[in-house]
């Protein structure tokens, strides 16, 4: 005799209906805010001009053009040119690239660092915790951009150096984060049904905790790329981070700034491609906030 | 109570120590040597280079060198700037006036603004309004400062000749510089009041008071509001010792004297006593600031000083 078992339903699903993973969840829910994927999109497409540059850029972004300098946008010049003579859409096409690098690398360099030691700290417990948390006060007690400008003293100017030191800068970011997530994920009864078969510290943070601790550093990550693109660019400003002639967003505005009464265009589009990749990344990661959990608060 | 203020603060002198620690070491391992960049102008020679060495006390042992430091540091000795020969604490001194008074401009305006946008946006959840102040929320802290100032001189003084463009002295000055600096905290302190006064709102006592016939308006002014701000208050504590730091490049932007200002020339000059001083002082004040709001936080809330 065969017995035919009817399929129930979770709650809100019809019956019948195949189970949908918390990951697609996450997907559809991420998909149908609107504003996020504008701000995908936006981003989708820096990367897109970032990697086709030398094919979008009509001038080479370091060859100067006595005879053109300061002119005003023309259709031979969209964005005009600068005291150089350089065209300033080509130079921000090939500072998109800088950007984008500044954002990922100081970024991976606070998620791996951070991250490593917040797993470390949040596991492990006593000593090694609270000399870490110590470490990360004292690296919160320099404020605002300071700390990244003190590790620019140490290091020297230049664009390499400005992205360690940001990324540096976000270390106690990630840190506190993964230790948080951790402190609490380690209290779980997978954890102790791990430790319980006998698997080993390392088998239990990385096979076990860590992928539960995972999309919290996910939201934030995609936030500290839009500050740490501000502040390299801030750095690049200040003549501490990118060195001319190369054509960061900051440096180029850095240029610009003493020409401002007579050729407004030189920082007027570097800066606001800034602000618009800045509010993309954000918009982004409200959204991925939202997707992967509403209640989470970053 | 006293038992937490009195690790708060053991803390906060050990955070402090540990500041000065590691700039010392960052600057005493600095590559090149400053001395020899002071004297390339004139002409350095190995002995000229030896004979400031001495003077300056660059030639001990960095033991030796970092004892000294300590000790000045305790009695309010910086040393000496390597470029000017001044106090470093001289120098500091003349610079953190006006950055306290650019930061105390920002601090009002950015409040003023924010707690404006913050309420409006939360008594209005879900409809234009709120969408609005929440997008403006999202540029201010979008917006590069140094661009924001850039464009903001370009406007208002280049072009409409209403505002002095650099410099400091006078309420005229202030306005573009604090408008820079207080657009950011204005838009953490909006999206902050919405979801903290947005939470209030729920709570079983809000519906007593509307249940009791009282008006909106006094609804959310006599009741809501003060429990809503408790956040609020915590953040502006801590972002009034951020806007120190924050300040260096809306200083440079409108050529204002300032500390940050000065920490930039420190670090372009490879002056690392006036380095360290700058960044020491900045995170004495930062510090000082945050014990302060949090025992200011554990008289607010009990609470906290049990845990």
């Amino acid at each position: 005799m065969t017995v035919k078992v009817r399929p129930t339903a979770f709650p809100g699903q019809e019956v019948g209906a195949r189970p949908q993973s918390l990951r697609m969840i996450a997907f559809y829910r991420f998909l149908r805010n609107r504003v996020a994927m504008i701000g995908l999109a936006f981003l989708v497409f820096t990367i897109a001009c970032a990697i086709l540059a030398p094919a979008i850029a009509p001038y080479d972004p370091v060859k100067m053009y006595p005879t053109k300098t300061l002119n005003a946008p023309s259709l031979e010049h969209w964005l005009g040119t600068d005291l150089y003579g350089r065209d300033v859409f080509s130079r921000i096409v090939f500072g998109s690239r800088l950007s984008l690098q500044m954002g990922l690398i100081s970024v991976s360099i606070g998620v791996s660092v951070g991250g490593v030691l917040g797993l470390l700290a949040g596991y492990s417990g006593s000593m090694i915790d609270e000399m870490t948390m110590r470490l990360m006060d004292v690296m919160l007690a320099f404020p605002g951009i300071l700390l990244a400008l003190t590790i620019i003293a140490f290091l020297g100017p230049g664009l390499t150096n400005a992205m360690i030191a940001v990324g540096i800068s976000s270390v106690p970011l990630f840190c506190r984060m993964v230790r948080g997530c951790v402190l609490s994920a380690k209290e779980d009864v997978y954890v102790e049904a791990a430790k319980s078969i006998g698997c080993g510290t390392l088998r239990v943070v990385f096979r076990h905790i860590l992928p539960n601790v995972i999309a919290p550093v996910i939201v934030l990550a995609t936030l500290a790329v839009g500050w740490a693109i501000l502040t390299g660019a801030s750095l690049s400003f200040l003549g501490l981070g990118a060195q001319p002639p190369t054509p960061e967003w900051g440096t180029i505005l850095s240029e610009g700034r003493d020409y401002l009464r007579v050729a407004p265009w030189i920082t007027t589009f570097p800066g606001l491609a800034i602000t618009v990749l800045v509010i993309a990344v954000n918009v982004m990661g409200d959204g991925l906030r939202v997707a992967l959990d509403p209640r989470m608060k970053v | 109570m006293w038992n937490y203020i009195a690790r708060r603060l053991l803390l906060s002198i050990i955070v402090l120590w540990a500041v000065s620690t590691l700039v010392f070491c960052m600057m005493r391992f600095l590559p090149g040597d400053p001395v020899a960049v002071m004297l390339q102008t004139s002409g350095g020679s190995a002995e000229r280079i030896a004979i400031l060495r001495h003077q300056l006390g660059l030639d001990q042992p960095a033991y030796v060198q970092y004892a000294r430091f300590l000790s000045g540091a305790i009695h309010g000795d910086l040393g000496r700037s390597l470029f000017t020969g001044r106090p470093v604490l001289e120098m500091i001194l003349e610079q953190f006036s006006a950055t306290v008074q650019l930061a105390a401009a920002s601090m009002v305006l950015g409040l003023v603004v924010g707690l404006f946008l913050g309420i409006l946006s939360a008594l209005h959840e879900g409809s234009w309004v709120d969408n609005l102040c929440m997008v403006l929320a999202a540029t201010g802290v979008s917006v590069p400062h140094f661009w924001l100032g850039l464009m903001l001189i370009f406007t208002f003084s280049l072009r409409l000749g209403w505002l002095p463009a650099t410099g400091q002295g006078g309420i005229q000055r202030l306005i573009m510089p604090a408008t820079v600096l207080g657009l950011t905290l204005a838009a953490t302190v909006a999206r902050l009041t919405r979801s903290s006064l947005m939470e209030v709102m729920q709570q079983e006592y809000i519906t007593t008071a509307r249940a009791k016939g009282l008006r909106e308006r006094m609804v959310v002014s006599r009741h809501a509001l003060k429990n809503a701000l408790i956040p609020v208050v915590t953040i502006v504590g801590l972002e009034f010792g951020w806007l120190l730091g924050g300040a260096v490049v809306t200083e440079t932007v409108f050529s204002r004297a300032g500390l940050g200002r000065l920490a930039v020339q420190a670090v372009l000059w490879k002056d690392f006593p006036l380095v360290q001083g700058t960044v020491l002082f900045a995170a004495i004040f930062y510090v000082s600031i945050n014990l302060g709001v949090d025992i200011l936080y554990a008289f607010l809330d009990p609470r906290i000083s049990t845990q």
